[in-house]
């Protein structure tokens, strides 16, 4: 039998699709109710709930903590102030992308590190002549995203925290119902939102009252499908779907550098030794052979190549995963990994690997598409990403 | 206060030596740091017991390297490399056997044991010379960069096979087959008798944790032999012990201009990025160089003075999974009189190097019990007598006897390396010398033991493996002591190995000494 | 001596001679294969040994069997079915286990369970098998090159591997020497650190050999788990509907249906030589029959030793012969069930019985086992890998018994004093109560016993000394080296004459890549 998670009694009854997927060795909804429409909406407008404990966490102490992750990790955790949170992807010594996460320092030596992936061999490999410890503590801490706009009220109702001060990409701690918990302002929509970071043993406490205090305001259970959709608008990355993890790559081609996902922003080069440094820092002297970038489809285009079979487009309502070929002309320029209609901004979008020349903001290539079983390439724009950038996710 | 070299040289001892001397005679400015008191590190001459001295570690030279011997001038120094003939005793099975220097000498002795295997051993000796000359032309390069190896790699390695292969055909094939093999299986192949299989495959499985029954122990009974020499035969001594070629192994890299100084630890050493050089900290000092060659284990190089925080991650773990394992131990005895050996008449018979091992099985069994971390019940013995080449090193008329006892487990599974268990090996060791030389114990007036754990402490070598890494087939050639770090550069720019851990190995053979000081030479004058 | 009329006759009618027989039929030869035995398959049979109890006799799991041969032959369409083996049960002796599934995510949550590094590096170190499986794979299908040759067609042969290897670059050429060189539990060793695992896993590398998994030349035969997985077979270990047997009347048919004629009960006295070249073989009887090609699949020493005169071989290929190793260390012992085994560390029937089960508690258990054998004793408490195929192919036993494939380790066939009745019900008695220590029903449930030794694998089916693979599958005896250099291409010095056993390149098990590749080289030769 696969894992469920802390939350399971409650989700499970919710869960009138019966629609589950696995995620880490455990099951979680991908959809509470028949469709997913609904959950979407409730990301966009007012607050989702979102069951996200199968992330991998690590605790990380000790005098040496910080020393230990600003060597695995490409952002600056020396400069990292108590009750900050910072994503950052860390890399293999070619440079190439693991895992990406958050990082939250929760005192000056204590580090939480989330990952999508296994990583405690990786840190304790890391971890040689250091004085830290490092704790798996995956199984024993329960988390929840509160995303959307109506977040922050919710949680004013439902928790015991100064919230009014917790700014985008801080942590906090307080309590719910009593029960310790922590909060930070991070997410994985690309809206307003916190994450809760909890106990396992009083998950269900915290879900019914969240859940009950949530409701005037909208709060929704929400599953993974959903979140897909927010997370491609966002612009943010899907490891397994958007890159391969260096671990995983059997050949070189698959893995990707930091640069090449468009985290160049995370990488700062110039702390001292991290994992992967010296290949880092000989690419960006070099420049990267791919971007990662947003994809839009020019609609019109679309319609007209459905109009010659007489058909309306037709779009799947959910995300797709798949590499599909992207074009400039007759060459093949680079490959979408995942894309969506996206219902809020009425756009049909994609995530893009690009190779370097052609990733230019504007620049017009063109995605594959299956009309009526007939491969056809439609039209469609470079475009900087996220799509979608609401102010209120960091105000 | 920062002092700048040209070359600092970690560890005097003979390898760290050679390379300074070396590095010295090409006009370079050269320091030589040494934790000890004194230069030679593994070949040093130590008294033991008041008036008794011996070679505390290597009692014996290995192939060693004749460039060395020939361009220091090592026998104009006053060294002088003994080579016995006999050259070995083997005792077992209530009998004794010599080995001599040349096949047929040993053949005739073979005679009256085995009348098949005697017939058979000029054949044998011939056979194996063919994979011996190879290892001796590996040794002499530096291994191929792998797994592209440059043009001049290429060329020498198709020109020792094409060399091979002239021979004929079922030669080149013989060794292609040999050096895999378990060694119990190549002596079975072709000798009956017991005590000359036992004293072939101790040689085959010296210094290292495995039995003859493993394969690849075939290398480890070829590897220590030079140009020329046969299993068995291979023994070398330095007349008045290892000091004196340490004596003039230093006395070679003062006169060249190197500075040598004891008594001072490295701690540390810092590469300066770049392709600049290294730090050296040493004793409160910061010593900066150009190319820093340590002549410490690779386990002790990268994790100790460079620290595995200072290598990347996947380095750092194939260093923490290079195999040092400590098998041997080193008994020492002070005598009153020279021991009887039964069989074994007259002085000659004991200038050599004197093994127990009666059978292959035996030496196999010794290896069971270290496999579970016990000491050897019943161990496999290497003595020699240096009292019989230099009267001096005892009080006239007493002799010493120092005895290499394997296995001997760094690693115990119960209990730890206590003066009782030193004493148990210690009586051990008499009480299986007695058999064969029954007056031996009423002679013993004073012994020390050393075992693994004390080689550590004194000198340096991680788990006391003698060899700075197991010279097992995965961890030589372009493997020694990491694939793709085999040519005396290490991760850290700047930072050289030229110790037994570097090609071509272990044992007193000045190899790796040479060979580090080539690849220092090479860099330092591209620069 | 009247005219041929075969232009091969293949000698033994095991999986690796019908595979070779048959790729010579479809490439139009006229073959005929003879087989001593009442019935094909040489070691891959199945029997009931017992009345309603069908057994794997000797072989008992198909490992790697080669995916063109499937295709090639079409064996799917001969009746072939391999039906999956879900999963590895080590129970240990505290009253925990260790199942690796064939779910990811359940393995690696049972092996986070034992230790959480363990169950990442299981993963990397999945990935590296695969990455060198796909390197090793290609040298599987080739005929070896001749090293010590200096005909340009093997120094171009030689100097494409030499390519291939530099191609691979750094990392996986250290890995692929190191897997050579190393023991199963040194390389092992710098992956994990939980006990089982590192014993379950380095049992593998002791199969069949004489070897304890501290002994260097173990650790290759790790690879062996995952190149089924870069064939496009997912899971390709499993058990052949039937048993192994099934397999060996598949490439019959397939053989037949090509036009192979297969006579059993046909014991080869000798090949005919004349002038240097094979003309045909001699049956025991004395019949004789003519064929221009005459290919062995005994093992070398029958080969080269008792099917033709060493005189009529150089001397050194016969001492070569001589040496060659083929010690066997292995057992079998059968057992039909009244009842399933009841593991106190896991009670109950459940899916774990299903796949191996495997009593390698710990690698010094494994090496214990070993020094037993080194010094000619069988293994108080041995290596057991153990299958109960009825739980899959319910055919195999009458309804709600059982059958129970055991494969002892070690038992050596130079044991001391010899292999006498008393010894191999002794063998049989330390197997059962070494079972019994993880499962306390299982003596009472035993319906019957059959204990084979490697002496009875020599006398029942031709395997010198019972080596399973026709000679130990060390370093000294593998690729250009097996059996012996230059004779690894599957030619003899007589013209005519070839090998196409388990003791050529690639080796043991059911793969039957020595019978295709030895076909190949005949067909090459012929052309010219």
């Amino acid at each position: 039998m696969l894992r469920t998670t802390p939350f399971h009694s409650r989700t499970a009854p919710l869960c009138q699709a019966q629609n589950w997927r696995r995620w880490a060795g455990y099951i979680v909804a991908s959809s509470y109710e028949l469709t997913h429409d609904r959950e979407y909406w409730a990301i966009r407008s007012a607050a989702a709930l979102f069951d996200v404990s199968p992330l991998f966490k690590y605790r990380i102490r000790g005098r040496d903590a910080a020393l230990l992750l600003d060597r695995v990790v490409t952002r600056d955790v020396r400069q990292m102030a108590v009750g900050q949170v910072v994503y950052t992807p860390w890399c293999e010594e070619r440079g190439k992308v693991l895992d990406d996460g958050t990082l939250t320092r929760w005192a000056e030596d204590e580090f939480r590190l989330t990952a999508a992936e296994p990583n405690l061999r990786w840190l304790h490999d890391n971890a040689a002549g250091l004085a830290v410890t490092i704790e798996d503590v995956s199984d024993r801490v329960a988390a929840l995203a509160v995303q959307g706009p109506a977040s922050r009220e919710v949680l004013e109702a439902a928790a015991e925290a100064d919230l009014d001060h917790l700014g985008f990409f801080r942590a906090t701690t307080g309590t719910i119902r009593g029960i310790p918990v922590g909060l930070t302002r991070t997410g994985y929509t690309g809206d307003l939102g916190f994450e809760i970071w909890l106990e396992a043993s009083h998950a269900e406490v915290v879900w019914d009252h969240l859940m009950e205090r949530g409701r005037p305001y909208g709060l929704t259970p929400a599953g993974m499908l959903a979140l897909d959709l927010a997370r491609i608008e966002a612009g943010l990355l899907l490891i397994d779907v958007d890159y391969v993890p260096a671990r995983k790559a059997l050949i070189e081609a698959r893995m990707s550098s930091p640069f090449e996902l468009g985290l160049g922003w995370a990488v700062k080069l110039d702390k001292p030794y991290f994992v992967g440094q010296s290949a880092l820092r000989e690419e960006r002297a070099r420049g990267p052979a791919w971007q990662f970038r947003g994809l839009e489809v020019e609609w019109d285009a679309l319609e007209r190549l459905y109009a010659e079979f007489g058909l309306p487009p037709e779009l799947p309502t959910v995300a797709w995963r798949t590499s599909v070929p992207v074009y400039a002309g007759d060459r093949q320029v680079g490959y979408a990994t995942s894309g969506c209609w996206s219902p809020l901004l009425k756009r049909y979008l994609a995530l893009a690997h690009l190779r370097a020349a052609y990733a230019g903001p504007g620049t017009r290539l063109a995605l594959e598409v299956t009309v009526e079983h007939q491969r056809r390439r439609a039209p469609a724009r470079v475009r900087p990403l996220p799509f979608f950038d609401p102010p209120r996710k960091r105000a | 206060m920062s002092r700048r070299y040209d070359v600092i040289v970690i560890g005097a001892g003979h390898n760290g030596l050679t390379a300074a001397a070396y590095v010295a005679r090409a006009g370079l400015r050269v320091l030589v740091l040494e934790r000890r008191p004194t230069a030679g590190g593994c070949a040093a001459t130590e008294e033991f017991h008041p008036g008794y001295r011996a070679d505390a570690y290597a009692h014996r030279l290995g192939a060693f390297d004749p460039r060395v011997a020939r361009d220091l001038a090592l026998e104009r120094q006053g060294v002088e490399f003994v080579r016995p003939d006999p050259a070995r005793l083997a005792l077992g099975g209530g009998r004794a056997l010599l080995l001599y220097r040349s096949p047929e000498r040993t053949a005739s002795a073979l005679q009256s044991l085995d009348p098949h295997d005697a017939a058979r051993w000029p054949a044998f000796c011939r056979r194996i010379a063919d994979a011996v000359a190879l290892l001796e032309a590996l040794r002499r390069r530096d291994p191929p960069s792998m797994p592209a190896p440059s043009l001049g790699d290429l060329a020498a390695l198709a020109r020792t096979a094409l060399g091979l292969r002239l021979k004929g055909r079922s030669r080149f094939a013989e060794v292609l087959r040999l050096l895999p093999m378990p060694a119990a299986d190549l002596l079975d192949e072709w000798f009956q008798d017991p005590l000359l299989k036992g004293s072939l495959a101790a040689s085959a499985v010296s210094g290292l944790m495995q039995g003859p029954y493993g394969a690849g122990t075939v290398y480890g009974l070829l590897q220590h032999l030079g140009p020329g020499e046969h299993p068995g035969g291979e023994v070398v001594l330095v007349r008045g012990g290892m000091e004196r070629l340490v004596a003039a192994l230093e006395a070679a890299a003062r006169k060249a201009g190197a500075e040598i100084r004891c008594g001072v630890a490295a701690e540390r050493v810092v590469g300066e990025g770049g392709g600049g050089g290294c730090v050296v900290l040493a004793a409160g000092e910061s010593l900066s160089a150009r190319a820093v060659v340590s002549t410490l284990d690779p386990k002790r190089t990268l994790l100790g003075l460079v620290g595995p925080e200072r290598l990347g991650p996947a380095v750092a773990r194939q260093v923490a999974h290079l195999r040092l394992h400590g098998v041997v131990a080193k008994v020492h005895l002070a005598l009153a009189e020279l021991p009887r050996f039964a069989g074994a008449e007259g002085e000659d018979a004991l200038r050599g190097a004197i093994t127990i091992a009666p059978s292959v099985e035996y030496v196999e069994r010794a290896y069971d019990d270290a496999k579970y971390g016990r000491i050897s019940q019943h161990p496999v013995l290497e003595a020699v007598i240096p009292t019989l080449l230099d009267p001096g090193l005892a009080p006239a008329g007493r002799h010493v006897m120092s005895v290499m006892v394997q296995y001997a487990p760094y690693r115990l599974a119960a209990g730890a390396w206590d003066a009782a268990r030193r004493e148990a090996l210690a009586e051990a060791v008499v009480q299986r010398l007695a058999e064969y030389a029954p007056d031996l114990p009423r002679a013993v007036l004073g012994r020390q033991v050393l075992a693994p754990p004390d080689l550590e402490d004194r000198l340096g070598l991680t788990e006391g493996d003698i060899f700075h890494g197991q010279p097992a087939l995965d961890q030589t050639w372009f493997m020694r002591p990491l694939a793709g770090w085999a040519r005396y550069r290490l991760p850290v720019p700047g930072l050289y190995l030229g110790g037994a851990g570097a090609h071509p190995g272990g044992g007193v053979t000045a190899g790796p000494g040479y060979g580090v000081a080539r690849a220092v030479l090479r860099d330092l004058r591209r620069r | 001596m009247s005219a041929p009329s075969f232009d091969a006759v293949v000698i033994g009618g095991g999986h690796n001679g019908l595979v070779n027989a048959a790729y010579l039929a479809r490439a139009g030869l006229k073959v005929l294969v003879l087989e001593r035995r009442p019935r094909v398959g040489g070691a891959a049979v199945s029997e009931q040994v017992f009345p309603g109890f069908t057994f794997s006799v000797y072989s008992y799991v198909v490992s790697l069997l080669r995916p063109e041969i499937i295709r090639d032959l079409d064996l799917p369409a001969c009746g072939l079915e391999i039906l999956p083996l879900e999963s590895t049960f080590t129970p240990l002796p505290g009253g925990d286990y260790l199942v690796r599934w064939a779910d990811h995510d359940l393995t690696r949550r049972e092996l986070y369970r034992h230790s959480p590094r363990d169950a990442e590096a299981y993963d990397e170190f999945g990935r590296l098998m695969v990455q060198l499986a796909f390197a090793v794979k290609p040298l599987l299908d080739l005929v070896p090159p001749d090293p010590t040759s200096l005909e340009p067609s093997d120094l171009l042969g030689l100097l494409k591997l030499a390519r291939y290897v530099r191609s691979l670059g750094r990392d996986r050429v250290t890995a692929l020497v190191k897997l050579m060189t190393m023991s199963a539990a040194d390389f092992l060793e710098e992956w994990f650190e939980s006990e089982p695992l590192k014993a379950t896993m380095s049992a593998s590398g002791i199969i069949g050999t004489f070897l304890g998994p501290r002994s260097p030349g173990t650790a290759y035969v790790l690879l062996h788990h995952y190149l089924g997985e870069i064939d496009g077979v997912f899971r390709a270990w499993g058990f052949a509907r039937g048993g192994t047997g099934a397999v060996s009347e598949a490439i019959a048919t397939a053989a037949r249906r090509l036009g192979v004629a297969i006579r059993t009960g046909a014991p080869v006295a000798r090949v005919l030589t004349r002038g240097g070249r094979a003309r045909g073989v001699v049956l025991e009887s004395g019949e004789e029959i003519p064929a221009k090609l005459v290919i062995s699949a005994l093992d070398p020493k029958r080969t080269f030793l008792h099917l033709v005169d060493p005189a009529e071989l150089p001397g050194e290929l016969v001492e070569g012969i001589r040496r060659y190793r083929t010690r066997g260390s292995s057992a079998k012992v059968n057992l039909a069930l009244s009842e399933l085994p009841d593991f106190t560390c896991l009670p109950g029937p459940g899916p774990h019985l299903s796949g191996a089960i495997s009593i390698s508690p710990s690698v010094a258990y494994l090496e214990r086992a070993y020094d037993d054998a080194k010094y000619g004793s069988f293994s108080r408490r041995p290596y057991l890998d153990i299958v109960i195929p009825s739980l899959i192919d319910r055919g195999m036993a009458p309804p709600g018994r059982h059958v129970m494939s055991v494969f002892v380790q070690y038992a050596p066939y130079t044991l001391r004093g010899g292999w006498t009745d008393a010894q191999r019900e002794a063998l049989g008695d330390a197997v059962v109560e070494t079972l019994a220590e993880y499962a306390p029903n299982l003596p009472r449930a035993i319906l019957h016993r059959q204990v084979l030794t490697p002496a009875d694998m020599e006398r029942e089916i031709g395997l010198t000394e019972g080596n399973i693979f026709h000679g130990e599958l060390s370093l000294h005896q593998l690729f250009c080296l097996r059996p012996v250099a230059p004779w690894a291409q599957y030619r003899t010095p007589i013209a005519g004459y070839y090998q196409c056993g388990s003791g050529t390149h690639p080796g043991g098990g059911i793969c039957g890549a020595p019978g295709r590749l030895a076909a190949r080289q005949i067909l090459r030769d012929l052309r010219r």
